[in-house]
This record gives C-alpha cells, sequence and structure tokens, in this order.
C-alpha cells in the first residue's frame, strides 16, 4: 500500500514534469519570438514598476511563472475552464494565452478595467465579456498541491500508528502539534466532553494554513504561491467556521444572541438593538478571521517583495548601486523570512484557537 | 484591486477541494490518528495505576508480612515465657514436695528412731536389772557365809528401820 502511494507520487511528478518543460520551453521560445518587437518598447517605457512586480506575484494568475532569462519565460501553464453563457464550456492551457499577448478561441487576458488580467471572452463587436471562470489558476493549483502534502503526510502517519504504538521519524515532529492543538486548543476551549467532534477540522484548518503559509515563503515551485494571503482561500475557510458554528449552535448560543439574559429590555423592544448587534457579530467573527489571515500573510509577502524590488529600483538609477543594495536586502529578506515562519505558526495558531473557541461559544451548556 | 476582490473560480475549487480532503482526513487521518494517541494514552495510563496498584499491594503485602512476624515473635515469646513459667512452677512444685516427702520420711525415721532408742534403752534397763540382781546375788551369797556379818547387817536394817 505504502509502496503504491511512493509510486503513485512518483509518477504524478514524472507527469508534472513532461507538462512543464515542453510547454515552458516551447512557450517561452515562442514568447520570445513574439515578443522581440515588444522589447523595445517594453525597455523604453518602463523603467522597473515595483507596484505590479510585486502585485503580480501577490494575486493569483493564469499560470506558475518560475523565472525569466532576459525575455525567456520559464513558467508553468495551467489549465483555463471557463464558462461562456455565449459558447458554453471552454478549456485549454493557459499557455495558449501566451501571457496575455495572443487571443484563443475568442478568449483573451484582458488589459483594461475592470478585469485586468482575467480571461475575458471577446464579443463579435469587439466588446469584453468576463465568463465564469473556474480555471485552475496558481492558487488552486497550490492549493491542490497543498492539500496533497497534507494527504500524503497524515494518511502515512496514520498508518504508521496503525503499525506500532511507539512514534518514530516525522510522526514524532507531527504528534507534539496534533497533541498542542488538542490539549491546549480544542479541550479548554470546547471542552472535555465535546472537542473530539471538531478534531478533523480544527487539524485541518491548522496545517492547512500552517504547510501553505511555509510554501509561501519557498521562492520555488511548489512553493511561492500567495494561497492563504488571498481573500477567496481565507474566506472558504472562515466560511467553514462560520457553517460549522451555525449548525452546531445550541439554544443557549441562539438564546445569548436573540434573548440575550442580563440585557434591559428596552435594548431589546420597541428597537432590536441587541439582537441586530448580535447578529451582525455572528458575521464579523468569521469576517475578522478571513481578513487576519489573509492580510498578514499578503502583508508578508509584499513587504518580501518590496525588499526585492529596493534591489531594481537602485538598479535602475545607477547599475552598481543596485549591486549595492543586494546584500541590504538579502539581510533584511533572511530577516523577514524568519520572522515569517513565526507568523506562519501564530497565525496557523490564531485561526484554529480562535476558531475553537466560536465552537466552545456555540456549544456551551453552562450559563 | 485584485488582491481583495475573491476570485469566484478559486472559491469554488476551494470549497470543493477543501471539503473532500477534510473528508478524506477525517476518515483516514485524524479519525485512526486520534484513536491512537488515545488509546496510547489510556493504556500508558492504565499501566501506571496499575504500577501503582501493584506497588500499594507490595506494601501492603510488606507490612502484612511484617505483623505477621511480629505477631510470630510475641507468640514465639508468650509461648517461652509460659514454659519458662510452667517450669519454674514445676520445678517448685517438684521442691515442694520433695522437701514434704523428705519431712516425712524424716520425722517417721525420727520416730522409728526414739521407739528403737526406748525400747533399747527398756532392754538395756532390763538387763542392767537382771544384771544388777545376780550380781546383788552373787554379793549377798558371798556376804552371807559370814553369820556374823549376817546378823550384823540384819541388826543393822533393823535399826535404820527403827529409827524411820
Amino acid at each position: 500500500m505504502h509502496k503504491n502511494f511512493r509510486k503513485l507520487c512518483l509518477t504524478l511528478i514524472v507527469l508534472f514534469a513532461f507538462i512543464i518543460i515542453p510547454n515552458g520551453f516551447a512557450f517561452g521560445n515562442r514568447d520570445k519570438e513574439e515578443k522581440d518587437s515588444s522589447v523595445h518598447t517594453e525597455h523604453e517605457k518602463g523603467k522597473f514598476d515595483p507596484g505590479s512586480f510585486i502585485f503580480d506575484h501577490v494575486t493569483d494568475s493564469y499560470e506558475w511563472h518560475i523565472f525569466n532569462i532576459k525575455d525567456f519565460h520559464i513558467s508553468i501553464p495551467l489549465p483555463i475552464i471557463v464558462y461562456s453563457k455565449e459558447s458554453g464550456l471552454h478549456s485549454f492551457w493557459s499557455s495558449k494565452l501566451h501571457h496575455g499577448y495572443s487571443d484563443y478561441k475568442g478568449f483573451r487576458i484582458s488589459h483594461t478595467e475592470p478585469d485586468e488580467g482575467k480571461v475575458v471572452e471577446i464579443m463579435e463587436d469587439g466588446t469584453e465579456l468576463k465568463p465564469l471562470d473556474f480555471s485552475i489558476t496558481k492558487n488552486v493549483f497550490a492549493v491542490f498541491i497543498s492539500l496533497g502534502f497534507l494527504l500524503w503526510i497524515f494518511i502515512s502517519i496514520a498508518r504508521k500508528y496503525n503499525k506500532s504504538k511507539v512514534p518514530n521519524g516525522f510522526q514524532n515532529a507531527m504528534e507534539p502539534i496534533i497533541l498542542f492543538i488538542r490539549d491546549d486548543v480544542a479541550k479548554p476551549a470546547i471542552g472535555e466532553e465535546k472537542y473530539e467532534k471538531y478534531m478533523p477540522f480544527l487539524l485541518s484548518v491548522f496545517f492547512f494554513i500552517l504547510i501553505n503559509n511555509l510554501l509561501g515563503l519557498v521562492p520555488i515551485p511548489p512553493g511561492g504561491a500567495n494561497v492563504t494571503g488571498n481573500l477567496a482561500v481565507t474566506g472558504v475557510l472562515a466560511l467553514f467556521t462560520l457553517a460549522i458554528t451555525t449548525i452546531n449552535g445550541n439554544k443557549y448560543y441562539w438564546k445569548e444572541i436573540y434573548d440575550a439574559p442580563g440585557v434591559p429590555w428596552w435594548l431589546k423592544i420597541p428597537i432590536p438593538l441587541m439582537p441586530i448587534i448580535e447578529t451582525v457579530g455572528l458575521f464579523t467573527k468569521p469576517f475578522v478571521l478571513m481578513i487576519r489571515l489573509f492580510a498578514n500573510i499578503a502583508a508578508g509577502h509584499i513587504i518580501a517583495m518590496g525588499f526585492f524590488s529596493l534591489i531594481f529600483i537602485f538598479g535602475d538609477i545607477i547599475p552598481y548601486l543596485g549591486y549595492a543594495v543586494s546584500p541590504v536586502t538579502l539581510v533584511f529578506t533572511v530577516f523577514m523570512s524568519v520572522i515569517e515562519i513565526l507568523v506562519a505558526f501564530v497565525q496557523a495558531y490564531v485561526f484554529t484557537l480562535l476558531s475553537a473557541i466560536y465552537f466552545g461559544m456555540a456549544t456551551n451548556e453552562h450559563h | 484591486m485584485e488582491l481583495v476582490t475573491p476570485g469566484l473560480g478559486l472559491i469554488f475549487w476551494m470549497v470543493i477541494s477543501f471539503s473532500v480532503i477534510l473528508f478524506i482526513l477525517k476518515k483516514f487521518a485524524w479519525k485512526p490518528i486520534l484513536k491512537a494517541l488515545k488509546d496510547r494514552e489510556i493504556s500508558i495510563d492504565t499501566a501506571l495505576k496499575s504500577a501503582d496498584k501493584a506497588k500499594e499491594e507490595m506494601e501492603k503485602l510488606k507490612t502484612d508480612n511484617e505483623k505477621i512476624i511480629k505477631e510470630a515473635k510475641n507468640e514465639r515469646d508468650n509461648l517461652l515465657k509460659d514454659a519458662r513459667h510452667v517450669k519454674d512452677k514445676i520445678i517448685s512444685e517438684a521442691k515442694q514436695k520433695a522437701n514434704l516427702e523428705a519431712k516425712i520420711i524424716i520425722e517417721d525415721a525420727k520416730g522409728k528412731i526414739e521407739s528403737e532408742k526406748d525400747a533399747a534403752l527398756d532392754e538395756i534397763k532390763n538387763q542392767v536389772a537382771d544384771f544388777s540382781i545376780e550380781i546383788a546375788e552373787k554379793i549377798l551369797k558371798k556376804k552371807l557365809e559370814k553369820s556374823n556379818d549376817q546378823k550384823d547387817f540384819i541388826k543393822e536394817l533393823v535399826d535404820e528401820i527403827k529409827i524411820n
């Protein structure tokens, strides 16, 4: 069973390599030819633009950019899946769009607002229409990879537990974290009797956030994507917390919201001030979870990219200044990375702890 | 702006993939891991508890043993004491009895000796009387051979009586 699993992983890696190498390189070459004309204009037009450099990195994209050698782009092409009301479902590799420099099947990456950077369908009259976009973007792909890692790590660990009672290897590294989540997060926040039900979600969320925070610090694929610094991802995680809290809320929880005991009656009748505030609070809790994680991780990425931008900003003024600044940047970046590793753990912990506290509030019996 | 506009596709894939993985992890990873951890804790707990129990029992056995030994010692001491007592009693009783016996015997012997002595004295007295008579006879015989003497003696005797 274990061997089969390894084999599967190996096959996936090989498959992955087959996709990158022909597509990436071929696409790079084509890109070069095509871009040759635009190279001059681009170089004249733009000095280095740190804003777009940073945001290109921090936001989602249709391909997984690895590096450039001059104008030779190496990136992993990802599938674009769009559903258009006009022409139905389409799917094709993002390499077909050549970084947005060409159209394919009537689709292109928009260069104008409001859908700048998104795949749009070109109508007959030349206007752009945004289709339903289910593309496997960089972030979606990174989510898949991290979830794959989670499956691989924890199913193999679970199998080890079945084999022997004595933990060894990587199991030893994960066990204290699992025990920490159980004994110092779930048990105190939810209570001895009920915590077990929520453990799978808390552990999954914790390790999902942690692995993505850490992968986000690794500059090369499968790391480097800004998954937990993306509102959609953190929003979905917070939505799960909201859903579980709402589904498991007992009568005391709802009473606390709609008829809070100990609150003067005139705050409830005739204007239900307290119920309104509490209802809003119901949604602000997960909302804050979403924003906190997103902002922390996105800020970390932006700062790291900002430091790197310094090199190019100074390099644009005098090339040697760029070289001179780079050691300073390196020191800053190393320093930031160390802090970011701490932040990775802290944010995963905070999200899990707050989720556990919300579950505890929803299931608390003592009033 | 793109940074704060969540992508629909990403939300869609995130919801689906995270739900699926949550389900799979719950079933194949978290349940077995948490169960194994709990089982291990319970087994360690019971092992420790039983060790404590065994220790307690040992302690109990030890105190019991000590108690038994102490009791046995006491018993032995008591027995010895009793034995000594009995021995002393027997000895003293024997002594008393012996003394009594001895006294009786001595008393008896004394009595016998006394009576023997009396008998012997009686015999001696009788014999002495016999001898004296014999001797007196002989003396008289010899003395009375001379008649003058006899007459003198008788006269003497009669004189003596007259005086009286």
